[in-house]
C-alpha cells in the first residue's frame, strides 16, 4: 500500500497487531461471581473487556496479553489466570 | 457530561501487558472524550501507540518532537481558535518530556495561558529508552543512569514538585492523579479540559517492566504508592490545594519492597537509614497535604 | 504600489497580504524587524492572525507545526542561531510535509559571535527538505514570500519553504520595492488549502513513527517532492510574471551570461555588486557574466549546466564554509557540471558581514582566470 504523506494514519489499523499472541496466561471469567461491577472493564490497559448482551463481561481474545490486572481486581475474585495451552 | 463508554484508545497498541501509561492512556481519553486533538512528546506512549501504519488513536493525533509537544499544541490551540473550531487541545507527555527536556517550552505555553490541558503520565523514569533516570525518578529509585551499587543506593535526588511549578505560572487548574483511582483521574481530566487556560493533571503510572513488577500488580502498587504518602492525590484550583485523597497511612516499607528498583534497600542487607530518609519525606507529605486519617482508637 | 521602504517591512507587508492565521515570533537581530512589524500590524487590526510571542525558537517553529498541521496558513521568521537551535524541527517539519513558510535574515553562524551577513545558516540546512529561495534585493525577497506560499501549498509539492534574504545588507536597508494590493495577492494566492489536518470529524494520527521497512520510502518521497517543486516554482514563478510584470519562473538567471568566458555564480545581494563589476569589465572588454541562483533547493542541477555550458571558467562565490572542505554552493555547482571540462573554482568571502566590493569581484575573475581558486578569498595576512 501506498504511503500516507507526513507518515500518517487513519484510526483501526493497530487492530491489524493481535496481541492475543503475546499470552502465556488467560484470563478466564466466572459468570457465578460476576457481580457486574464493571472495574476489570476500566481496569484493563487494552481495553479489551466487554459487556456481552447478558451484561456479564468478557475480554477479546485476539487482543488480551494476559497481564492479569482483572484478575488482580476483581472484587469479586470471579477471574482466574490459568496457563495457556498453544 | 463526555460519554465514557466510549473507547477512544484502541487494542492492538505495543505496550508491555500490564502498562500504565497505556491505562493512562484510555482513561484520560475517557474523561476527554472525541471533540479533542491530543498532542504527543516522544516517549512510550507515542511509540507504542503508533508504529506506521497501526495508531490505537481514535481521535486527531500529532506527534513533532521530545521536548516540544507543548509548543506545538499552542500552535494547534491557536489555530483552531482562529478557525473558529471547538476541538479541545490535550498534550499527552512522559515525565521526561515533562520535568526534563519540555520545561522550556511547558513554561512558555503555561505562561502566555493558551487553552490547553496538559497530560504527564508519569511513570518516574524515560522508560522508552531503557529506563534512565528523570526529574520525575523518587530518592533512590534504582536506573540504568542511577543505578544502586556498591557506593550508591541509586537516585540521590528527590522528584521535582513539577504541579507547584505549573501552579506557579498561574494555572487555573492543576491536579494530580492515579490510575488506581479511575473515576478520580477521569473527572480531573474532564474539569481540567472544561476549565479555561492551560491546565494540568499528572497521572500515576506505574510501569512493570521499568520499576521490576509482575503486570498484573500495576493497580495494587499505585495504591500502595498513595497509601503511603509517596504519591498525594489532590487538586490546585487557582493555586489553592484541595480535595487531597486521605489515607489509612501504611509504613513506606510496603511500597518499596514490592519493586526490584528499591531492592537494594533489603537484599543483601537492609539499609535502614535510607528507608528512614524516604519514610520521612512521605511523613512530609503526611503532614503538608493532611493527608492521614486516623483510625478511632478502640 | 510603489514604496521606499526597509526590506524587513516590506517582508512584513508581503506576510500580512498573504493573510498568515498563525504567526510566532521571537526576537533575533537581524530577522527582529520582520516580526514587530507584524506585531503592529496585529496590534492595529491590519493582520487578522493570533501572534504567539514564543519563549524560543524551537517553540517559534513547533509552534507553526502545529497550527500548520490544524488548518492553518503560519509565519515565523529568523536567522542564524535561532535557526540552529530550531534545527530538530525543521527535518521535523519537513518530513511531516507542512507548507510553512519562513522567513531568513541570514546571519553568520557562532563562534565566535557575530551579528553580521553571511549564508552559513540557511545553507546549513540544506539537507533538511526545506525548499530555499535567496533574494537578489528586496523587491525579490518581498515577491518570493508570495510565490513560496504559492509553491508549497501546492499538494504536489507541501514542503516548507525558506525565503532567505542578507540580513542588514537587505533587511536593513531601505530600497524601491512594488508592493501588491490585496487584491492582487488574493487572485495569486488562494486561501490555504491542507492536504489534511488535525480533525475531530475526520481523525488522524500524524507524526507516527517509521521503522526500518518504512522510513528508506518516506525518504524518497520528499525528495521527490522536493524535485517536483521545480516545476511547481516555474509555474507560479511564470503566473506571477503574467499577473504583475515580473517573472520568476526561471530557477536560475543569467546576467550578460551568453557570450561570457567567465562565469561567476553566486547567491542573494552580493549579484548586485557583481552586476556592477560585471558592466565595468564588460566596458574593459572582458567577457564576464553571472548566474545568479535564486532557488537553491531544490538544487538547479541541469539549469545550471545547461546555463554555463559554453564559458571557459568558472567562479564560484560562497557566502558560507563547509568547514574542513570547501564553501558549499561551489560543491554542488562543481557536480552539476561534472563530465564537463569547464573548470570551477570557489571562493570563500564576505563571511560574517566582511564587505565585498566591486574591485574584489574584479580580482576574483583574474584569479578564476590564471586557474587559482579553492579558498578563502580577502584574508588579513597581518592577523594570521
Amino acid at each position: 500500500m501506498a504511503l500516507a504523506i507526513g507518515c500518517r494514519a487513519k484510526p483501526g489499523k493497530s487492530r491489524d497487531n493481535k496481541t492475543g499472541s503475546w499470552r502465556v496466561f488467560k484470563p478466564v471469567f466466572d459468570k457465578e461471581k460476576c457481580t457486574k461491577c464493571g472495574l476489570c472493564m476500566t481496569l484493563c490497559p487494552e481495553g479489551c473487556i466487554h459487556q456481552t448482551d447478558e451484561e456479564f463481561v468478557e475480554p477479546d481474545y485476539t487482543y488480551c496479553k494476559g497481564c492479569g490486572i482483572c484478575a488482580e481486581e476483581c472484587p469479586g475474585e470471579g477471574i482466574e489466570m490459568k496457563q495457556e495451552e498453544k | 457530561m463526555v460519554d465514557k463508554t466510549l473507547e477512544l484508545f484502541d487494542c492492538g497498541h505495543r505496550a508491555c501487558g500490564g502498562c500504565g501509561a497505556a491505562l493512562a492512556a484510555r482513561l484520560v481519553m475517557k474523561g476527554a472524550g472525541k471533540n479533542t486533538v491530543v498532542v504527543s512528546s516522544t516517549g512510550c506512549m507515542e511509540v507504542f501507540s503508533t508504529p506506521y501504519p497501526e495508531t490505537a488513536w481514535k481521535v486527531p493525533w500529532i506527534h513533532s518532537l521530545f521536548e516540544n509537544a507543548s509548543a506545538v499544541a499552542s500552535g494547534v490551540e491557536a489555530s483552531l481558535k482562529k478557525q473558529g473550531r471547538t476541538e479541545k487541545v490535550i498534550v499527552m507527555a512522559g515525565d521526561g518530556a515533562t520535568f526534563d527536556i519540555g520545561m522550556i517550552c511547558i513554561s512558555g505555553a503555561f505562561e502566555r495561558g493558551h487553552d490547553f490541558t496538559y497530560i504527564c503520565y508519569d511513570n518516574e523514569a524515560y522508560m522508552n529508552t531503557g529506563i534512565q533516570r528523570s526529574g520525575a525518578t523518587p530518592y533512590d529509585a534504582s536506573t540504568t543512569t542511577s543505578p544502586a551499587g556498591s557506593c550508591s543506593f541509586g537516585n540521590k535526588l528527590p522528584k521535582k514538585d513539577m504541579p507547584q511549578i505549573i501552579a506557579a505560572h498561574g494555572a487555573p487548574y492543576v491536579a494530580t492523579a492515579s490510575i488506581a483511582y479511575p473515576a478520580d483521574l477521569m473527572q480531573k481530566v474532564e474539569k481540567a479540559i472544561n476549565t479555561k487556560g492551560p491546565c494540568y493533571v499528572q497521572v500515576h503510572a506505574p510501569c512493570c517492566t521499568g520499576w521490576g513488577f509482575e503486570g498484573e500488580q500495576t493497580i495494587a502498587i499505585a495504591k500502595l504508592a498513595i497509601e503511603t504518602g509517596l504519591w498525594v492525590n489532590y487538586e490546585m484550583v487557582d493555586g489553592k490545594v484541595g480535595k487531597v485523597k486521605k489515607v489509612v497511612k501504611k509504613p513506606v516499607e510496603e511500597y518499596l519492597k514490592t519493586q526490584k528498583r528499591f531492592r537494594h534497600l533489603f537484599k543483601p542487607v537492609r539499609q535502614d537509614a535510607e528507608i528512614a530518609v524516604i519514610q520521612a519525606m512521605a511523613d512530609k507529605n503526611f503532614e503538608k497535604y493532611g493527608i492521614e486519617i486516623k483510625l478511632k482508637k478502640e | 504600489m510603489l514604496e521606499i521602504t526597509e526590506g524587513s517591512h516590506a517582508v512584513a507587508e508581503a506576510v500580512r497580504l498573504c493573510r498568515p492565521q498563525v504567526v510566532s515570533a521571537y526576537p533575533i537581530t537581524p530577522q527582529t524587524h520582520i516580526v514587530e512589524a507584524l506585531a503592529d500590524m496585529v496590534a492595529n487590526c491590519q493582520l487578522d492572525a493570533d501572534y504567539i510571542t514564543v519563549e524560543n525558537e524551537l517553540s517559534a517553529l513547533s509552534a507553526c507545526v502545529g497550527a500548520s498541521a490544524a488548518g492553518s496558513r503560519v509565519y515565523s521568521a529568523t536567522t542564524s542561531q535561532g535557526l540552529a537551535l530550531m534545527f530538530e524541527v525543521c527535518f521535523n517539519a519537513a518530513g511531516m510535509r507542512l507548507p510553512i513558510v519562513m522567513t531568513i535574515a541570514n546571519r553568520a553562524l557562532g563562534a565566535p559571535l557575530s551579528i553580521w551577513n553571511d549564508q552559513q545558516d540557511s545553507i546549513s540546512l540544506r539537507d533538511s527538505g526545506w525548499l530555499q529561495f535567496y533574494a537578489e534585493d528586496n523587491q525579490e525577497a518581498t515577491d518570493l514570500h508570495f510565490i513560496a506560499y504559492k509553491v508549497c501549498e501546492d499538494h504536489s509539492v507541501l514542503l516548507p519553504a525558506m525565503v532567505c534574504f542578507d540580513g542588514f545588507i537587505l533587511s536593513h536597508v531601505y530600497e524601491p520595492v512594488d508592493m501588491l494590493s490585496q487584491e492582487d495577492v488574493d487572485r495569486y494566492l488562494p486561501p490555504f488549502t491542507p492536504y489534511q489536518r488535525l480533525d475531530a470529524a475526520d481523525p488522524i494520527s500524524f507524526g507516527m513513527y517509521a521503522t526500518p521497512d518504512y522510513y528508506h520510502e518516506f525518504r524518497y518521497e520528499i525528495d521527490n517532492a522536493a524535485k517536483r517543486a521545480k516545476k511547481v516554482i516555474q509555474k507560479a514563478g511564470k503566473e506571477f510574471g503574467t499577473m504583475f510584470g515580473r517573472d520568476y519562473s526561471a530557477l536560475v538567471e543569467g546576467y550578460r551570461l551568453d557570450d561570457a568566458e567567465t562565469a561567476i555564480v553566486a547567491m542573494g545581494s552580493i549579484c548586485g555588486t557583481i552586476k556592477d563589476s560585471i558592466d565595468e569589465m564588460r566596458a574593459e572588454g572582458k567577457k564576464v557574466g553571472l548566474l545568479k541562483l535564486r532557488v537553491f533547493r531544490p538544487f538547479p542541477s541541469e539549469e545550471i549546466a545547461q546555463a554555463l555550458s559554453n564559458v571557459k571558467r568558472v567562479a564560484v562565490l560562497d557566502k558560507n564554509i563547509s568547514l574542513g572542505a570547501k564553501g558549499a554552493v561551489a560543491i554542488e555547482v562543481r557536480d552539476a557540471l561534472y563530465g564537463s571540462a569547464i573548470p570551477v573554482k570557489g571562493y570563500v568571502l564576505g563571511l560574517g558581514g566582511r564587505d565585498v566590493r566591486k574591485k574584489d569581484i574584479k580580482e576574483i575573475v583574474s584569479l578564476v582566470e590564471k586557474g587559482v581558486g579553492d579558498q578563502f578569498f580577502g584574508l588579513r595576512r597581518e592577523l594570521l
